[in-house]
């Protein structure tokens, strides 16, 4: 997908949808990453609007995390925290289920995408509406909600500023927490101006690109949905066990509007979000924040325990979903990416991401954390997810800044194997690149073997003395594709075991 | 099976090498909870984090809040004002004194929210290091939706209220969340950063929010 599609197709507005359509490629159908990315390393606006993003966020992250005296032992509680939740997550969803129900919550189960989404279409429908206002959730993303509610014959509005703009766009979200960050602002008003007019109040003819009056055409057009919607849609941060309630947080006060101001409210909750009690939001509401949005607290955070009456909904569901969590949940080493609060510190460190954006990543988590989840969630037999755990360099600040200390390139390298492994099961005539890795496995498994070997590398670092790197192979091939990109030093004329003889034999 | 039976049972499967069956037994949590965090002077954090979100802070002592609240009220340019049932008399004394006229929440339709200028809330705690006001929804704060759609919040927040940090807040929430009722975390007023990443103070929630830090 390029990014630039949506503002070339100045398209007309289909009048059998109720929303602007979205991207009609799907997710799976995408190329590998390597050939995904061709058009977006390609795309100067986009490498300048990630760049600009990417850096303003890093530096706002790292500042808030220095103002905290005891930063690393809050990860190292979180970590703790999620294990606990996770290791024994039977236990904690049933006390959860018992608590949201005893407060008046009607709790659903899901074991995929298709079943959450009917029951969410279902409860819509009995209210008699044909729209809903959505709260941003990668869940409800993640279950692709909006075309499943369009297909039902109801409207599902985004009501998250960066959604509402990828939502106009006819685009896909690239970041989870600023799902727009590939886009400039001259580009978010030329949406607005084209399509909010389609679909309910437009924006102000002569609105700048100046970002405070693109927020207020936003407050503008979303308002009067707010006010009349009877069904709102959101996800959860987190769900606490002991008391039963959900956690939500965000910065504009679109998601208050969503989950108080409709008579129903369905949360789409993915069945790893949850907190065992009330006092451990202590450790992840600090740590959410200053590690997303580098802020030392988001604007808005929602906290409800069932049906109040008089105030918000009067009928809560809530849905928790699976959807190939319990898969990633089989695996000792994957299992730790299960932790994942969803704040994309991750992404807005990764030199990898910074340069890419989110797209090519082929499925609704990008960056770091979606090459490890990704593949889990979704199995790697396709083209796509067999690829996503080499979408790294594993130079491991992911691993640094991650607030419940994932070991993300840990668990890139043990997805590579399962690749690997699923690639070879699949085909037993060994490739060039597998006799070739078998084969430096061989050869370094035992120090005499290395030592012979690096006769060899002397020998050519004597001959070419003079030359300093090897330059590009002019042999297609594996050995082309890396010299083609990189500076690859020439092997030293002396080894380390040589070095080290003739130090040894001067003492 | 149901799909509750079947996820649970996946679980089990997926979870059979973890041979301890109590969490608490299974995985320790190093950390002591509710403990304050180390600040210089708890009040000047507060009021230093609440500016820092473009939001204004006011100082009053018990017996001038009222006024104190009439001039914020028109400096925000509110003339309108919804005043949940459980406000201090004296304050709404001097809001009518100031020629504020007074909204009370019988049931207001949301359109009818919306058509007001502002509103008027106590808090139920605040924390300092973070700039955070904690709204229990009690009856001097009204439900939530009060908070939230009109356009401008004078908040009064006593000096006995702020605490260091949200740990201690928590603390002081418990009662409220036994109690089943909602609870809103404000730190500044609404803002998003959602194009460019630059910060933009006032979207969809209140896009001004003014707090009384009563002595």
């Amino acid at each position: 997908m390029t990014i630039d599609q949506s503002r070339s197709t100045r398209r007309e507005v289909d009048r059998n949808r109720l929303t602007p359509a979205p991207p009609t490629e799907s997710y799976l159908g995408m190329p590998a990453f390597p050939k995904g990315v061709k058009s977006e390393l390609g795309n100067q606006q986009l490498r300048r609007n990630l760049r600009h993003a990417t850096t303003t966020i890093r530096g706002k992250r790292a500042m808030r995390q220095a103002e905290v005296h005891n930063w690393q032992e809050m990860r190292t509680a979180a970590e703790q925290i999620k294990n606990r939740v996770g290791r024994h997550l039977d236990h904690y969803l049933i006390q959860a289920e018992e608590k949201m129900t005893a407060a008046g919550i009607t709790v659903h189960w899901a074991r995929d995408a298709e079943e959450a989404n009917r029951i969410v279409v279902d409860i819509t429908k009995s209210k008699n509406t044909d729209e809903v206002v959505k709260i941003k959730s990668m869940a409800t993303q993640e279950t692709d909600l909006n075309e499943a509610l369009e297909e039902a014959g109801i409207a599902a509005w985004e009501t998250d500023l960066a959604e509402l703009i990828v939502q106009m766009g006819h685009d896909k979200p690239s970041h989870i927490l600023v799902p727009a960050i590939h886009r400039n602002r001259s580009e978010v008003r030329e949406i607005f101006l084209d399509e909010m007019g389609n679909w309910g109040a437009p924006a102000p003819a002569d609105i700048s690109d100046d970002p405070p009056e693109l927020a207020n055409a936003a407050r503008l057009h979303l308002r009067e949905k707010f006010l009349r919607a009877e069904v709102g849609i959101s996800g959860g941060n987190f769900i606490v066990a002991d008391t039963g309630s959900l956690v939500i947080v965000e910065s504009e006060g679109n998601g208050r509007m969503c989950l108080t101001l409709p008579e129903t409210l369905i949360s789409v909750v993915g069945i790893e979000k949850l907190v065992p009690t009330f006092d451990d939001l202590e450790v992840f509401l600090r740590l959410l924040p200053r590690s997303s949005t580098g802020e030392r607290m988001n604007p808005y955070t929602s906290i409800w325990t069932g049906v109040t009456e008089g105030d918000g909904p009067q009928d809560l569901h809530v849905v928790l979903l699976d959807n190939g969590r319990t898969k990633v949940l089989e695996d000792p080493v994957g299992r730790e990416a299960l932790r994942c609060i969803r704040c994309s510190a991750c992404m807005n460190v990764c030199p990898v991401y910074e340069r890419v954006g989110g797209h090519a990543y082929g499925s609704v988590y990008p960056g770091p954390i979606g090459s490890i989840l990704t593949p889990q969630l979704r199995g790697v037999s396709s083209p796509i997810d067999q690829s996503l755990p080499f979408a790294s360099s594993l130079c491991g600040a992911c691993d640094e800044v991650c607030p419940v200390k994932i070991p993300i390139s840990d668990i890139l390298v043990h997805m590579r194997h399962k690749v690997v492994e699923y690639k070879k099961g699949k085909r037993p005539i060994p490739t060039g690149e597998r006799v070739l890795f078998k084969g430096l496995g061989w050869m370094m498994a035992k120090g005499n073997r290395l030592a012979g070997a690096q006769t060899f590398t002397k020998t050519a670092g004597k001959l070419f003395k003079r030359k300093q790197y090897i330059g590009p192979i002019p042999i297609p091939g594996y050995a082309a594709n890396w010299t083609n990109a990189r500076d690859i030093p020439m092997p030293p004329a002396q080894t380390f075991r040589d070095w080290w003889a003739e130090r040894e034999d001067t003492k | 099976m149901s799909a509750r039976e079947e996820i649970l049972r996946r679980i089990r499967g997926a979870t059979r090498d973890i041979k301890v069956k109590d969490p608490v037994a299974d995985v320790a949590v190093d950390w002591v909870y509710g403990q304050p965090t180390p600040l210089d002077d708890v009040v000047d954090t507060f009021i230093e984090n609440i500016e820092d979100y473009k939001a204004r802070i006011t100082r009053s002592e018990a017996s001038s809040t009222g006024q104190a609240i009439v001039d914020a009220l028109d400096e925000l340019g509110a003339t309108t004002v919804l005043v949940p049932d459980g406000i201090d008399a004296g304050w709404v004394a001097a809001l009518e004194a100031g020629g504020k006229t007074i909204v009370r929440d019988t049931a207001l339709s949301h359109y009818e929210l919306s058509d007001t200028d502002a509103v008027l809330t106590g808090a139920r705690v605040a924390a300092a290091d973070s700039g955070t006001i904690c709204l229990d929804h009690d009856d001097t704060q009204g439900r939530r939706a009060l908070t939230l759609v009109p356009d401008r919040h004078v908040c009064v927040v006593r000096e006995d209220q702020v605490v260091s940090d949200i740990p201690e807040a928590l603390i002081r929430l418990k009662p409220a969340v036994e109690a089943r009722r909602p609870i809103t975390w404000i730190s500044g007023g609404s803002a998003t950063s959602d194009i460019e990443l630059d910060r933009v103070e006032g979207v969809h929630g209140p896009r001004q929010l003014f707090v009384v830090l009563e002595a």
